[in-house]
């Protein structure tokens, strides 16, 4: 027994604290955060620009702009849902030799997660009850307006669990940089394994990741609180 | 004030107004009443555009507000409207419920809004529920907010759309008297409405409407007590 509590330390040691490997952890760590942060940030703002895009587009009474809008949405939607997200990063990786592969890495991240996060958007949208639009046109507020101030507010509170469900998935999906030579914590587990022949890193970062998740899982336990002082009480 | 000109809606084959003329004066009340499916409540809901007209003209104060050149956010600022289901922001707190729409359209600051906000809440008699949210308050309380939230645009008509419809009978009676409220103040208003005690009392009109045309209109006291058209007699029969 003892032989095995050596034998775990002398590989944690390997795999953690011998030469500071615990600061290319951290480094992948950050690198991992960035990544999810900027694409969540970039799936948001598409997510929402498209689920907008196809609630005006396919109205009963939409303009051609709007339609050929939405369309187009749909084609992005279902070109990125339906392909591997590896393939899409080696794809965008080779259209942007030039630059550094972390932000070909966002730009693929922010775009697959778009696409998701449009159709939760959409969700949230189309759980509004009309009368709301109607009440906000009513009083003379544009379609913008009433779109930002009165249906969004609402549509995002219903669609939080969703929301954080695709963060979540997103935080540990970019465990694919690696494939584009992004050193995420993914990677840097998996190299310091196979140079020093140990197996800790891959708990060390599992570890990791379930420390982010937990802490997702915190603030969104935080919000949908924050959000629910309009609800019955 | 309001003048309808041949109106006409049509969802795809289905034609529900075929031809609408009516003229609504400065300070009249006007009461619509029909058989569900009539067309009484598309007819009010065209007149703020809610329903985009198929055809047809309505002028509100010397505009043709179904021209593609009217800006309709500035003529709805005019009308308020009141709908059967209250439609309350429910994220928003009753007082921001109120000033949501004179601040954003920057015709009050936010303090000036907040001050006519209170003053409708007293009115109303709710000004302890400022704060709250409106998932706490009943059927008849989300109703008058309603109506209060019109108001603070200070419109120049109100339109209800069947403004008791959704409530528990007990409720129907604060909201009404409100309404009879700003009647008595001279508002110009249309209302949808079954409630015949409450339309013969307040109208000053009464338009039947059924089939998507105006089959008869009167002074109350006529409409009810004298009706022409079977229809009308055979639909009053069946609701007094």
């Amino acid at each position: 027994m003892s032989n095995w509590f050596e034998s775990v330390y002398k590989d944690v040691y390997r795999g953690l604290i011998m030469d500071d490997r615990w600061k290319l952890y951290l480094e992948g760590t950050g690198i991992t955060l960035s990544l999810a942060a900027v694409a969540c940030l970039m799936g948001i703002v598409i997510g929402v620009f498209v689920a907008v895009c196809k609630y005006y587009g396919t109205r009963r009474n939409a303009s051609p702009v709007w339609r050929t809008a939405a369309k187009l949405c749909d084609v992005y939607t279902t070109v990125i849902r339906g392909t591997p997200i590896v393939l899409q990063l080696l794809i965008i990786y080779s259209l942007t030799v030039w630059t550094k592969g972390t932000y070909a890495c966002m730009l693929g991240f922010g775009i697959n997660s778009g696409a998701y996060i449009s159709e939760i958007f959409r969700s949230g949208i189309n759980s509004i009850d009309i009368g709301q639009m109607e009440a906000g046109r009513s009083l003379g507020l544009s379609e913008g307006t009433t779109m930002m101030r009165i249906i969004l507010p609402q549509a995002i509170k219903n669609v939080l669990p969703a929301l954080f469900n695709e963060f979540i998935a997103l935080v540990k999906e970019t465990s694919v940089a690696g494939y584009i030579a992004v050193r995420d914590v993914t990677k840097v587990a998996s190299s310091i394994k196979g140079t020093y022949f140990v197996s800790s890193p891959l708990y060390i970062a599992a570890v990791i990741y379930l420390v982010l998740v937990l802490f997702l899982t915190f603030l969104q336990k935080r919000l949908e609180r924050r959000l629910a002082r309009s609800d019955r009480g | 004030m309001i003048e309808v000109k041949n109106l006409c809606k049509s969802f795809g084959d289905n034609k529900v107004l075929c031809g609408i003329n009516e003229k609504i004066e400065k300070g009249e009340k006007v009461a619509i009443i029909g058989p569900s499916g009539s067309g009484k409540s598309t007819f009010i809901r065209c007149l703020n555009r809610l329903e985009e007209p198929t055809s047809g003209e309505i002028w509100f104060e010397g505009q043709n507000i179904v021209d593609k050149n009217t800006d309709i956010d500035k003529v709805r600022q005019h009308m308020g409207m009141v709908f059967q289901h209250f439609n309350l922001f429910p994220h928003l707190t009753i007082k921001e419920n109120i000033t949501l729409a004179p601040v954003r359209l920057k015709l009050m600051s936010k303090e000036e809004a907040d001050i006519k906000a209170m003053q409708l809440l007293e009115r109303v008699g709710l000004t302890d529920k400022a704060d709250t949210y409106p998932a706490m308050l009943s059927g008849g309380q989300k109703q008058r907010i309603a109506i209060v939230r019109a108001l603070a645009m200070n419109p120049k008509v109100m339109l209800f759309d069947e403004p008791t419809s959704a409530l528990d009978p007990e409720m129907v009676g604060e909201v009404l008297d409100l309404i009879r409220e700003l009647a008595d103040e001279g508002m110009t208003m249309v209302i949808v409405t079954h409630e015949m005690g409450f339309a013969r009392e307040v109208a000053t009109r009464v338009l039947f409407i059924d089939e998507g045309l105006v089959k008869e209109q009167n002074t109350p006291d006529k409409f009810f007590s004298d009706p022409q058209n079977p229809r009308l007699q055979n639909f009053l029969a069946k609701v007094l």
